[in-house]
C-alpha cells in the first residue's frame, strides 16, 4: 500500500487561513489502511480544525466526505454536486489522489493534509514499513525476495557494503542491512549461487530517471 | 455509601474504556467541555483482557493533539480504579475537578459563548 504520513496541524492552519468553507476529503484506499486519510482521520483532523477555529473565534465550516478512492474519476465525479459549496478542498488522500482531485476540479484549490511517503506493508498494527521503490526492473528474483533497492540505504546491487555490521545498517543501528537479509535467505533457499552472480549496472530510465512514467493497455481501452 | 462527588462531572456510561476512541473525546471538546476523564479498570484487571491500556495509549495519543490544537495536555486524563473503590472514584473527580478549575475554562467555551450567547 501506499504510505503516508499526516502534515501537522500547524502546516494544516496556516495553509487553510483564508479560508472559511473546507471540503475534507478522505480515501478510502491505502490511506486508510496506514491510518492516515481515512474516515477515522478525516474525523479527526476536521474535529482538531473546528476546536482550533473555535477557540481562536473564528468561524470554520467543514464537510467531510470520504470517497472510495481519489485516483479514478469514477469517485472523484461523486463530489461534483457540492464541490461549488466549498472554497478549498483538502485532501487526505496520496499525492496521487490530491493531484488527480486538482486536475478534475481546476477552478479549486486543492491542498494537502499528509505527506506521501512510501510503497510498503503494515509489520504491525500501527508499524509500516517500506518495500517498494516502484523502480520499473524488478530483481526480486535474484535477492531471495528482498528488496536492495527499497531497503538498502545506498540501493547497492551486489552488497552489502563495509557499513554493514552484525547484520545491521550504519545509517541507523536499529535497521537491517538488505544484503545480510538477503545472504541468509539465499543461503537457507540453497541458492547462494545467485548471490554469486553480479548484477549489471541497473538502467534506471525504467525508475523515476526515464520522467514520470505511463502504462498503457489497449486491449482495456474503451475507444 | 452515600459519597459526594462534584456535581459538574457527568458520566458517559461505556461498556469498556476500550470503547473510548479518540474521536469521542475531541468531539467532548469541540462542544465545550472544560475536561475529559476516563475511570478505566485497574490495570491488569479489564474484563476485555486490553480496553483499559487500549484507552491508556489513546489518551496519551489525544494529549498530544489537544497540545496541537492549543488546548494543552492537561484536559485530558485516564484513571483506574475498581468498581468497588466509591471511596477512589469520588476522590479522583474532586482531584480532576480542581485541576481544571485551575487551567480555567476552554477557551471554545468561552469564545463560542461571545460569538452566540
Amino acid at each position: 500500500m501506499i504510505v503516508a504520513n499526516r502534515k501537522s496541524l500547524e502546516e494544516i492552519l496556516t495553509m487553510l487561513k483564508p479560508y472559511k468553507k473546507i471540503l475534507l476529503l478522505g480515501c478510502n484506499e491505502c490511506v486508510t489502511v496506514s491510518a492516515t486519510g481515512g474516515e477515522r482521520e478525516v474525523g479527526v483532523l476536521a474535529s482538531e480544525l473546528k476546536i482550533s477555529r473555535a477557540k481562536d473565534g473564528e468561524e470554520i465550516e467543514i464537510r467531510e466526505h470520504t470517497l472510495e478512492r481519489q485516483c479514478d474519476h469514477e469517485y472523484i465525479d461523486q463530489i461534483h454536486p457540492f464541490i461549488g459549496d466549498y472554497e478549498v478542498i483538502l485532501s487526505m488522500a496520496c499525492g496521487a489522489g490530491i493531484q488527480y482531485v486538482a486536475e478534475t476540479y481546476r477552478d479549486k484549490t486543492v491542498l494537502p493534509a499528509v505527506n506521501t511517503t512510501f510503497l510498503g506493508v503494515t509489520l504491525e498494527q500501527g508499524v509500516w514499513s517500506e518495500r517498494c521503490q516502484g523502480c520499473g526492473e524488478c530483481v526480486l528474483h535474484m535477492t531471495g525476495g528482498i528488496c536492495p533497492i527499497a531497503r538498502c540505504a545506498k540501493s547497492l546491487l551486489n552488497g552489502p557494503c563495509g557499513g554493514s555490521s552484525n547484520g545491521k545498517c550504519e545509517v541507523d543501528k536499529d535497521l537491517e542491512c538488505a544484503w545480510q537479509l538477503i545472504i541468509d535467505r539465499l543461503k537457507a533457499l540453497n541458492q547462494l549461487d545467485k548471490y554469486e552472480e553480479i548484477i549489471p549496472i541497473k538502467d534506471w530510465r525504467t525508475s523515476r530517471d526515464g520522467g514520470p512514467r505511463k502504462r498503457v493497455r489497449e486491449d482495456l481501452k474503451l475507444l | 455509601m452515600r459519597l459526594n462527588y462534584p456535581t459538574n462531572v457527568k458520566i458517559v456510561k461505556v461498556p469498556c474504556t476500550g470503547r473510548v476512541d479518540t474521536l469521542l473525546i475531541l468531539k467532548t471538546f469541540e462542544s465545550g467541555v472544560d475536561g475529559v476523564y476516563l475511570a478505566g479498570c485497574l490495570e491488569g484487571e479489564c474484563h476485555f483482557l486490553r480496553g483499559n491500556l487500549r484507552a491508556k495509549k489513546r489518551v496519551q495519543y489525544v494529549k498530544t493533539l489537544l497540545e496541537e490544537v492549543g488546548l494543552g495536555s492537561g484536559r485530558v486524563e485516564m484513571y483506574n480504579m475498581s468498581s468497588a473503590q466509591g471511596q477512589r472514584f469520588a476522590e479522583v473527580a474532586r482531584e480532576m475537578t480542581e485541576k481544571i478549575r485551575a487551567l480555567g475554562p476552554s477557551p471554545v467555551k468561552k469564545k463560542k459563548g461571545a460569538v452566540n450567547p
